[in-house]
C-alpha cells in the first residue's frame, strides 16, 4: 500500500527510517514512473536530499523536526519556490524562479516536509483536465487514455500513484477536488481565507484558495492543520480561533490572534503575529461520531450525474444513515445559475491578474521596437489558447457598457447564492453530493469545446462562489473501473465537521484498488504495518 | 531637438483612440443587454485592448467560442438579484491595516536577475515616447 503522511513522519520521528532514505527511494520512483504519467515539471532532488539530511541532523540531535518530517510533498507549479523554477504551466514564465517562497511552501518546510518536485497543472489553473499545460499532458494513473483531471492534475495524479505522499493543489472552481475524484485520492479547498495565498500566483482571487491532496481523510487534516492560519503578508486571511472544548472554529472579531488563543501547538509552522495550528495534527480526528448530524444530499451537484457517480453518492448517503447520520434530499435552485456567474467572475478577475505578464519586470519578452508591441507579441507568444480565450472573455466582460450587466450581476447571483446555501445550513450540518458530473474523460475528448470543459466543473464550483470548505472523497469505481468521489460541502469555518463526516465516508468506502502505474513501497521497510507487501 | 517638436507618450494615444472606437461601435447597441452576439470586429478590439495579437484563424474561433460561453452565463441575467448587494468576498468584509513599520524586503539585485532587460538598478523598455513631426 501507499505510505500515509503520519506513518512515515512518526517512523521518522522515531528515528526507525531516516528521512534521506525515504526521499532518495522517492526520487528514484519519479525517475522511473513519471516517464508514464508526466505528473512533474521539475523534480527538486538536490533541494530534497538538502531538506531531509536537516531532518535526519534534528532527529539525531533529539529534536522533533515536526509533524511532516520526511514526508515527501508535491507543490503545484504554481506556487512560488524560491530559486526552483516557477512556470504555471505556462510559456510565459518558463525560466522564471521566484526571489521569495509561498508562506504554505514555508509552512510545510518547517513542519519537516520534503518537497520533492512541482507538479503539471493547466496553464496559469485555467482548465479540467491538465491538457492545456505548455509543456505536456499528465495522464490518469488508472488509465493512460484518460485525463488526471484539473487543473491540479500533476499534484492528483502523483499522490494517486505514491510519487508524494501529500500534494498541494489550488482550488478557483474545483481544481483541487475535480482532479482529486478523478485519480481516486482526497483534496480539499478550505474555508476562503483559511490558507494564506502569498506566493500563490493569482488567477482570480475573489475564488481562489490553497489545499491539501492525501490518500486519507487524516492526511489531509494533517497537511491542512499545517497550512492553514493567518498570513499577515496575505490580506485576505481570516483571523481565525480554535475552541479547544468544542473544536470549533470562530473568526477573532478582527482583532489579531496571538498567544494561546486557538493555538493548541505552536511549536511548528508559526511566524511572527500569526496563530499556528488551528487544527492540532494530535486531534482524534477520527474519534468524531456523526450520530444525529443532519446531512442534506444536494440535488443540483447529483441528480444529473452519471448513473454509476449517483449510486455511489447514494451509497455514501446511506452508510452516514447506518452510522446514525440523519439524510434527506435538499434543493437550491439558484445554483442553476453558479457556472454562468464563475464563468463572468473567474475571467473578469483573471484578466486583471495576467495583466502583469507584459515582459517588463520578469518571465518571457519577445522585442519589439516599442514597449505597446513588445507587450503585445509577448503575450500572445506566451499565453496559450485557453488563458488568452479567458482573458479575452474577462476583459469583455468588464469593458465599457458591459461592466454591471456581466461582472455586477454575477457578483449579485454569487450573494444569492451564499443566502440560499445559509438558509440549507440553518436545518443541515454538512451537504453530500457527487464531486464531478462523470468519472475520468478521454484525452482529446473535450479540448475542442470549451464550454463542455467548464461543464465538468459544476458541481465544485458552488463552494468557490459560496467562499465554503469541500472535500472529495474516493467512493469505490464505476462500471469501468474509474475511481468515483463523492464530495461533503461545509458552511464557511466548517472544517471540523466536514472533516469528520468525510472521515465516516472513507470509512464506509467500497476498497479502491490502486492504479497500475502505482509505487507502493515508499517506506522501504517492514515495519510490520503492510509497508512493501503490494 | 528642436523646440517645437513635442514628445508624447505612444500608449495614451493608443488607448484613447481604442476607446473612442469601442464607443462609436457600442453606440447604437443595447450594450447592457447581455446575449447579444459578439461581433469579430469587437472581438478584434478586445484583443488590442487585452493586448493580444491575433491571428485571423484566432479571431473567427474566439469569436464563435465566445459567443457560446457569453450565451450560457447570460442566464445570470434571469434572476432577481434586486434584493442583494454584489459580493466580492463572500465571509470577510472588513478592512486590513497594519502599522507603517520599516521591514527587510527582497534584495534588489535578486529580482532584477530575473528581469528581460535591466540597466542602473531600473526595468529597461523599448522607447515609450515617440518624436512629433
Amino acid at each position: 500500500m501507499r505510505a500515509s503522511a503520519g506513518d512515515v513522519s512518526a517512523q521518522v520521528r522515531q528515528g526507525r527510517v531516516s528521512a534521506t532514505s525515504i526521499t532518495e527511494r522517492y526520487l528514484e520512483a519519479i525517475e522511473s514512473f513519471d516517464r508514464e504519467l508526466h505528473a512533474f515539471l521539475t523534480v527538486m532532488a538536490d533541494h530534497a536530499v538538502e531538506q531531509a539530511t536537516r531532518i535526519d541532523r534534528l532527529v539525531e540531535m533529539g529534536k522533533d523536526p515536526g509533524p511532516l518530517a520526511g514526508v515527501p510533498v508535491a507543490i503545484k507549479d504554481n506556487l512560488c519556490t524560491r530559486g526552483v523554477p516557477t512556470t504555471c504551466a505556462s510559456h510565459i514564465l518558463e525560466n522564471w524562479r521566484p526571489p521569495y517562497s509561498a508562506t504554505v511552501v514555508e509552512k510545510l518546510e518547517r513542519a519537516g516536509a520534503v518537497i520533492v518536485g512541482k507538479t503539471n497543472m493547466d496553464e496559469f489553473a485555467m482548465g479540467s483536465s491538465t491538457e492545456n499545460s505548455a509543456f505536456w499532458a499528465t495522464r490518469n494513473p488508472y488509465d493512460a487514455d484518460r485525463v488526471p483531471g484539473g487543473s491540479s492534475g500533476g499534484s492528483a495524479a502523483a499522490v494517486a500513484s505514491g510519487l508524494s505522499v501529500v500534494a498541494l493543489g489550488s482550488d478557483t472552481g474545483g481544481s483541487i477536488r475535480q482532479p482529486a475524484a478523478l485519480c481516486g485520492v482526497v483534496g480539499m479547498k478550505p474555508t476562503y481565507g483559511m490558507v494564506s495565498r502569498y506566493g500563490l500566483v493569482a488567477f482570480a482571487s475573489s475564488l481562489d484558495q490553497v489545499g491539501p491532496f492525501g490518500t486519507t481523510v487524516e492526511d489531509v487534516a494533517l497537511v491542512f492543520s499545517v497550512i492553514a492560519g493567518h498570513d499577515p503578508r496575505d490580506s485576505t486571511s481570516l483571523k481565525v480561533r480554535r475552541d479547544v472544548d468544542t473544536g470549533l472554529l470562530t473568526l477573532a472579531d478582527g482583532v489579531a490572534v496571538s498567544g494561546q488563543e486557538g493555538v493548541v501547538d505552536a511549536s511548528y509552522g508559526s511566524m511572527p503575529g500569526e496563530d499556528a495550528y488551528i487544527w492540532p495534527a494530535s486531534h482524534g480526528l477520527m474519534d468524531g461520531a456523526i450520530e444525529g448530524l443532519r446531512v442534506g444530499v444536494l440535488k443540483e451537484i447529483t441528480s444529473d450525474a452519471a448513473p454509476d457517480v449517483r449510486r455511489r453518492v447514494e451509497e455514501a448517503a446511506a452508510a452516514l444513515v447506518s452510522l446514525g447520520a440523519t439524510v434527506e434530499e435538499v434543493s437550491i435552485p439558484e445554483l442553476h445559475y453558479a457556472l454562468g456567474a464563475y464563468y463572468l467572475i473567474a475571467p473578469a478577475e483573471a484578466s486583471s491578474n495576467l495583466a502583469r505578464y507584459d515582459g517588463i519586470r520578469y518571465g518571457l519578452r519577445v522585442d519589439a521596437e516599442d514597449t505597446t508591441s513588445m507587450m503585445s507579441r509577448t503575450r500572445s507568444s506566451g499565453f496559450g489558447s485557453e488563458v488568452k480565450r479567458r482573458i479575452m472573455l474577462g476583459t469583455y466582460a468588464l469593458s465599457a457598457g458591459y461592466y454591471d450587466a456581466y461582472y455586477g450581476q454575477a457578483q449579485r447571483v454569487r450573494a444569492v447564492l451564499v443566502d440560499a446555501f445559509a438558509a440549507v445550513y440553518r436545518d443541515h450540518d454538512v451537504l453530500l453530493g457527487a464531486t464531478t458530473p462523470a468519472t475520468a474523460f478521454g484525452v482529446g475528448e473535450k479540448t475542442g469545446d470549451p464550454l463542455a470543459m467548464y461543464l465538468s466543473d459544476v458541481c465544485t464550483i458552488p463552494s468557490n462562489l459560496a467562499g465554503h470548505p469541500a472535500i472529495s472523497v474516493p467512493f469505490g469505481v464505476d462500471d469501468d473501473g474509474l475511481p468515483v468521489g463523492v464530495q461533503v460541502l461545509a458552511p464557511a469555518l466548517g472544517e471540523p465537521v466536514m472533516f469528520r463526516v468525510a472521515a465516516a465516508i472513507e470509512s464506509a468506502a467500497p476498497s479502491l484498488p490502486p492504479p497500475p502505474v502505482c509505487f507502493a513501497d515508499g517506506m522501504g521497510v517492514q515495519s510490520g504495518m503492510g509497508y512493501g507487501h503490494e | 531637438m528642436p523646440k517645437d517638436r513635442i514628445v508624447r507618450p505612444r500608449r495614451w494615444v493608443h488607448i484613447a483612440s481604442v476607446l473612442l472606437e469601442w464607443e462609436s461601435m457600442n453606440k447604437d447597441d443595447s450594450a447592457d443587454t447581455p446575449g447579444n452576439r459578439i461581433s469579430r470586429e469587437q472581438v478584434a478590439l478586445v484583443a488590442r485592448l487585452a493586448r493580444l495579437d491575433l491571428s485571423d484563424e484566432e479571431l473567427d474561433q474566439y469569436t464563435d467560442q465566445l459567443c457560446a460561453v457569453l450565451d450560457h452565463a447570460a442566464q445570470v441575467s434571469s434572476i432577481d438579484t434586486s434584493s442583494v448587494s454584489a459580493a466580492s468576498n463572500p465571509l470577510s468584509a472588513t478592512n486590513v491595516v497594519r502599522e507603517d513599520r520599516p521591514a527587510a524586503c527582497i534584495d534588489r539585485d535578486e529580482v532584477l536577475s530575473m528581469a528581460p532587460e535591466a540597466q542602473d538598478g531600473m526595468f529597461k523598455v523599448p522607447r515609450i515616447m515617440e518624436d512629433e513631426p
